[in-house]
């Protein structure tokens, strides 16, 4: 039984990326390019330790964005304004990082928390206006995306930009360096070579991992995570066992909102230490493709997270070599969400059936016992 | 007797109401150009009214697009990613076969993406939103991957036709619809006409009558012999038609060259609109004007999107002074208490930050939503999930 539960949850994911491998081949071979070279040439140029390192730093940003988008999917909220939330938060932190001085661990901190308190502030908004006037929280999401996006625009120009810069790219000042976060390069290359190419393996990853864990304890193991789930699998029998529907909206809210504000963080303080244009921005949205794809659960989002940043960090060589365009990967990765999600559905509902059709069963067994 | 019964009706038409509301627009416009004289003259000029019909566009088609998956109960927010698909299916048309097939292959594309979207959410029962944050995952990875393998690396392309389009303007209809519409093109009018068309498919046919069950209770429109899967993934490719032709449109008729990223939300403005009008296409169509005028008046001049903060204390004082005549006072106050502020904005400063305007359409939604969300009625099956023979 417990066997045939995991068969089936993994049958969905693994369905699902074999089906859009073999889109994307399709649509490789129709472009008159072979297919079977282009993942050849991935495979060998992604597993170099220098595009491992690459990809587990594009990993961190995108998990720490699947779990934000995970704690709201839970309890069936969507927040589509992880983008904004983040995004703001850096500038701010970034921001704040670099105005104050304090010992490493305190700077670190603080910058941590200034991220955590906007990003859950800004997704708090979008609470309030569901809890109070019950606005959507997708709709208001997106309209406040644009909101955020425009205020960054206008904050950076205006008020936090580095007036000692004189060149074209609009940045904050630069954190000092007790509130950088080390990288581990030294911890890997005992294990293996030296990392060359200046690549520098974030020590963030480590905060992403602990996020997760964190997540992991607290739906399983509080009551308000508890109460999260049960509102997220069915909001009226929660509301009839005594859970405060309004109250959970503004937590995850708030929570998911925290999580958000992380999501700059590893590139603001393993690599820029700055807020400047040249910020990766998008990663609110892949994110919900990496929550959606991991099933909103912690493991699942991690391997989502590591598949779409590996993806993202082996492409690039099939511009060196070969003439297949690297966005085959941009449409493979799109293909595994929309596949995937279909994939969930179908397994649910083969899964329902077949619970309904074990119980039937079982009724029938014990009735004809009793007769 | 049938007189009071058909002012009654008058009064009661949407339709008419929201042409009230455009009216009154219009003249709290040009109320807002006198005071703002020295300042602007380019608030209500044939030069903004011009290019906030071909700003107003695309949003309005999104919009249609966005109202037809709702009005049979299917939340579309992958309009975006449909739109994206019309402007490189759009782009891709018109330089092989000509603007018009431009625009027939960019309404193709969207409706392909809308056709996605119904089997994710029709057939398999996908969330919607879901379903929706895929299609604009997967619309501009496909646009980017097509556009590197068929247009070369460099998107920007102009089409050489841009220049001699003559044929592809109503020269004759200047005349009639006077200095507004100096240089409005086919594809402007046929948007246009798609308004009294939604309404007349959707409020005066059967199959509209059918769709608009499926959205507001399918099961009772299933034991009346509708067939609701018909009906959403019929209403849900129309949609997705809609927002490819908003897309195709961007491309062939407004800039003329295909870009990435060239759709900038406008997929998710036309979703605003749906909600700030009500889910009524004419109320859309009121909404795509007032963001398309927005839109136009900041990349005309930028003194006269100052002299807007002037038309929304005007605006929001004239709400204030109804609540009042209403004896709602909680509104009243509140609404007095912004229409001072935003006069106050007015008066202290002479020039309004370049990134407000291009996020009215945003704010003025929320507002709606916050503070008109009880009035407004969306379809009452909107965005559920329906299977055949469960509740």
């Amino acid at each position: 039984m417990t066997i045939r539960r995991i068969l089936m949850a993994a049958a969905a994911p693994v369905v699902a990326i074999v089906f859009s491998i073999a889109i994307s081949s399709v649509v490789l071979m129709i472009a008159g390019t072979s297919p079977l070279e282009a993942w050849m040439e991935m495979l060998s140029y992604g597993t170099r330790l220098e595009t491992l390192v690459a990809t587990a730093n594009r990993a961190t940003p995108l998990y720490l964005a699947g779990i934000a988008v995970a704690i709201g999917f839970r309890m069936n909220l969507f927040n589509i304004g992880v983008e904004g939330q983040y995004v703001l938060a850096a500038l701010l932190s970034a921001s704040v990082g670099a105005a104050v001085d304090l010992p490493a661990a305190l700077h670190v901190a603080l910058i941590m928390l200034v991220a955590m308190t906007v990003g859950s502030l800004f997704a708090g908004v979008a609470g309030y206006l569901k809890v109070t006037r019950g606005v959507h929280e997708v709709i208001s999401t997106i309209m406040l995306n644009a909101v955020a996006l425009a205020a960054v625009g206008y904050m950076l120009r205006n008020w936090l930009i580095d007036d000692t810069d004189t060149s074209l790219n609009m940045k904050t000042p630069e954190i000092p360096p007790s509130g950088r976060f080390p990288n581990l390069n030294g911890v890997v290359e005992t294990f293996t070579r030296e990392i060359t190419r200046g690549r520098e393996l974030w020590g963030f990853i480590l905060v992403a991992a602990l996020v997760g864990v964190l997540f992991h304890l607290f739906l399983t193991r509080t009551r308000v995570g508890y109460d999260l789930r049960a509102t997220g699998l069915n909001p009226f029998a929660a509301e009839a066992s005594g859970v405060d529907p309004k109250a959970t909206v503004m937590r995850t809210m708030l929570l998911s909102g925290a999580v958000a504000g992380l999501i700059g963080l590893p590139e603001v303080l393993g690599d820029s230490y700055k807020y400047d244009l040249a910020f990766t921005r998008g990663l609110g949205f892949t994110g919900i493709a990496v929550a959606l794809v991991g099933r909103n659960h912690p493991a699942g989002v991690a391997v989502g997270a590591l598949l779409f940043a590996w993806l993202d960090s082996a492409a690039p060589i099939l511009d060196v070599v070969g003439d297949t365009p690297r966005e085959i990967v941009s449409i493979l990765q799109g293909v595994v969400v929309l596949s995937a999600v279909v994939a969930y559905e179908v397994v649910n509902r083969i899964r329902r059936s077949q619970e309904a059709r074990d119980a039937a069963y079982a009724t029938r067994q014990t009735t004809a016992v009793e007769t | 007797m049938t007189a009071v019964a058909g002012t009654r009706r008058l009064r009661d038409s949407t339709v008419l109401r929201w042409m009230v509301a455009a009216l009154g627009i219009v003249v709290a416009l040009s109320i807002t150009q006198e005071l703002a004289r020295p300042e602007t003259t380019d608030l209500i000029s044939s030069g903004t009214a011009e290019a906030t019909l071909r700003r107003a566009v695309p949003i309005l088609l999104a919009g249609l697009g966005g109202l037809w998956a709702e009005r049979a109960g299917v939340v579309n927010i992958g309009l975006e990613g449909m739109m994206i698909l019309g402007t490189w299916f759009g782009a891709w048309g018109a330089l092989e076969f000509g603007p018009w097939w431009g625009i027939a292959i960019g309404i193709a594309g969207g409706a392909a993406g809308g056709l996605l979207h119904a089997v994710a959410t029709v057939g398999f029962g996908v969330d919607h939103i879901i379903s929706g944050v895929a299609i604009n995952i997967l619309a501009p990875a496909l646009a980017r991957f097509l556009s590197r393998e068929v247009f070369g690396w460099s998107t920007p392309d102009i089409f050489g036709w841009v220049d001699d389009r003559g044929w592809f303007l109503v020269s004759d209809l200047c005349a009639v619809l006077s200095g507004i519409t100096s240089d409005i093109s086919w594809a402007t009018i046929l948007a246009l006409a798609l308004v009294p068309a939604s309404v007349v498919i959707l409020w005066r046919t059967s199959i509209g009558l059918r769709i608009r069950a499926a959205g507001e209770h399918p099961v009772a429109a299933d034991s009346l012999g509708v067939n609701v899967y018909r009906m959403k993934y019929l209403a849900v490719v129309v949609s997705g038609g809609l927002a490819g032709f908003g897309g195709a449109f961007i491309v062939i008729e407004q800039t003329g060259i295909y870009r990435e990223a060239q759709t900038q939300g406008r997929g998710f403005i036309g979703l605003a609109t749906v909600i700030f009008g009500n889910w009524q296409p004419v109320g859309a169509l009121v909404g795509s004007l007032l963001f398309g005028f927005a839109d136009a008046l900041q990349l005309r001049d930028r003194t006269a999107v100052h002299s807007l903060l002037l038309l929304a204390g005007v605006a929001l004082a004239a709400l204030a002074v109804r609540a009042i005549w209403r004896r709602r006072t909680r509104a009243a106050i509140s609404l007095a208490t912004g229409a001072t502020l935003v006069l106050w904005w007015y008066s202290v400063t002479d020039k309004v930050m370049g990134e407000l305007p291009p996020i009215t359409p945003h704010l003025a939604t929320l507002l709606v939503l916050v503070f008109a969300g009880s009035r407004l009625r969306m379809p009452a099956a909107n965005g559920l999930r329906y299977r055949r023979g469960q509740e």
